[in-house]
């Protein structure tokens, strides 16, 4: 089958699962699935050449509501696990879903080091600036005067910046999307996964049961300005400069993406082994 | 950001017919999809009124392809079917939906979607040059006109409910 037959053949459906999600009925994540089936079938991939990687959280139950390949793995380290993935299987393509807790506080660290090493994968972060799955803890994208029982008087503290972050860090390609936009987003993703290298993509996804304010997102969020820029100059100052809802693809670069070369080993497991005998 | 800015140019019959039938074909998988969600959220009187709705809206969707006789308005629609931004018109807003939300609520979405899909096939009757796709347009909103009625109808029989219908007893978490 010729890649445009494909491409006719696959069908967002094709890429579901069986699994029925069990987030709160209003969830942004509804439409990031949404949106993953979409892009994937634009993309006209098959199922099994695909590779859905997670950490924990509610948008870490991604995976199981696709029928591609999956790995909901540790909170905070589905980076690390994607990073040894793709750069031993290049020929899968890797997408990587987090929320803002999982990958900006417990996988922080990763998320810094996945942006420098620039491996050709996409990481979709589904932010809600909250824990959802704990119930509604402040997260590092949570506003200061987020007043609640959980953080009385709000946490004061200033927000992580993602894009920013992932800008300084040398990610190759960046985007905000919002989850009420599902075509948009699916069309982004798209154009994440072909781009080279380290690909991310912040989605606001709302919190309808720890954020209900956050149901406002859909009237507060509007097209980026100006198109995509290659200059992370420009883009640096764009991003710190604009209210958090401008949604389009904000940064492409060109960096070369990251692929070690992977050498077969002559050394038997069984002889690793040895090495770990108590 | 709103709702389906960019629409599908209707140039033909067989693209007529493979808008409706998608718009049709895209309101039953909504249903069903808030029908599992309520199924999850154990809200048995809204799963039922969900699978209702999908079912009217399969029943609808079969009988355009009936309709489109040697059109194979599946493929078409995969070509010509494409809403840039937001949902095709009869799709219910996932994002109003609520684990407690009860029947009142389930027909204001539908209504609204009905309402929606009525604009649109009021739009090609207005802007049709063919009159073969002006006067299948045409049906297509006498159709969706009987189904706002429809749903006016059933608004009767499930009136608003009071303004702590989301309260609920056993709540997530306290936030206050």
């Amino acid at each position: 089958m010729s890649t445009v037959d494909m491409r006719l053949a696959c069908k967002p459906a094709d890429y579901k699962s069986d699994v029925k999600p069990i987030w709160c009925p209003g969830c942004g994540d509804y439409h990031v699935l949404m949106s993953f089936t979409r892009a994937f079938a634009e993309l006209g991939l098959p199922p099994e050449e695909i590779v859905v990687v997670s950490g924990i959280g509610c948008s870490s139950r991604i995976p199981a509501y696709t029928n591609c390949y999956g790995f909901h793995g540790v909170h905070g380290r589905s980076l690390a696990l994607a990073a040894g993935l793709k750069v031993t299987r290049p020929d899968l393509t890797v997408v990587v879903a987090s929320g803002d807790g999982d990958g900006y506080s417990i996988g922080g660290n990763h998320f810094l080091h996945a942006c420098r090493r620039n491996i050709d994968m996409t990481y979709v972060v589904m932010d809600n600036r909250v824990y959802g799955m704990t119930k509604g803890q402040p997260s590092p994208t949570t506003e200061p005067d987020f007043d609640t029982a959980l953080s009385p008087g709000g946490t004061g503290l200033r927000p992580f910046h993602p894009l920013v972050v992932a800008l300084a860090s040398g990610a190759n390609f960046i985007a905000r999307c919002f989850s009420g936009e599902p075509n948009e987003t699916a069309s982004i993703l798209v154009e994440a996964i072909r781009h080279p290298g380290f690909s991310f993509v912040e989605i606001l996804s709302p919190c309808v049961t720890f954020r209900p304010d956050e149901k406002e997102w859909k009237n507060l969020v509007h097209p980026a300005p100006v198109a995509a820029t290659g200059d992370p100059a420009k883009a640096a100052r764009r991003i710190m400069t604009d209210d958090g809802f401008n949604i389009g693809i904000l940064y492409r670069g060109d960096r070369r993406p990251y692929q070690p070369a992977v050498g077969t080993t002559s050394v038997d497991v069984s002889e690793l082994e040895k090495d770990f005998e108590l | 950001m709103s709702q389906a800015t960019g629409v599908p140019k209707i140039s033909s019959l067989a693209d007529l017919f493979a808008v409706a039938y998608q718009i049709e074909a895209d309101a039953v998988e909504r249903y069903d999809m808030l029908a599992d969600q309520m199924e999850i959220h154990n809200n048995p009187e809204l799963v039922a009124m969900f699978r209702d709705l999908s079912r009217a809206e399969g029943i609808h969707r079969d009988e355009i392809r009936r309709l489109a006789g040697d059109i194979d308005v599946i493929a078409h629609a995969r070509r010509v079917a494409k809403w840039k931004s937001g949902d095709s018109p009869e799709q219910a807003d996932l994002g109003a939906a609520h684990y407690m939300m009860t029947p009142w609520h389930a027909l204001q979405l539908a209504l609204a979607g009905e309402k929606r899909a009525l604009a649109f096939f009021a739009s090609v009757v207005e802007t049709a040059k063919d009159p073969a796709i002006k006067k299948m347009a045409e049906e297509f909103v006498e159709e969706e006109a009987e189904h706002v009625n429809l749903v006016h109808r059933l608004l009767r029989k499930y009136p608003e409910p009071t303004e702590s219908w989301s309260q609920d007893p056993d709540p997530p978490v306290s936030q206050e």
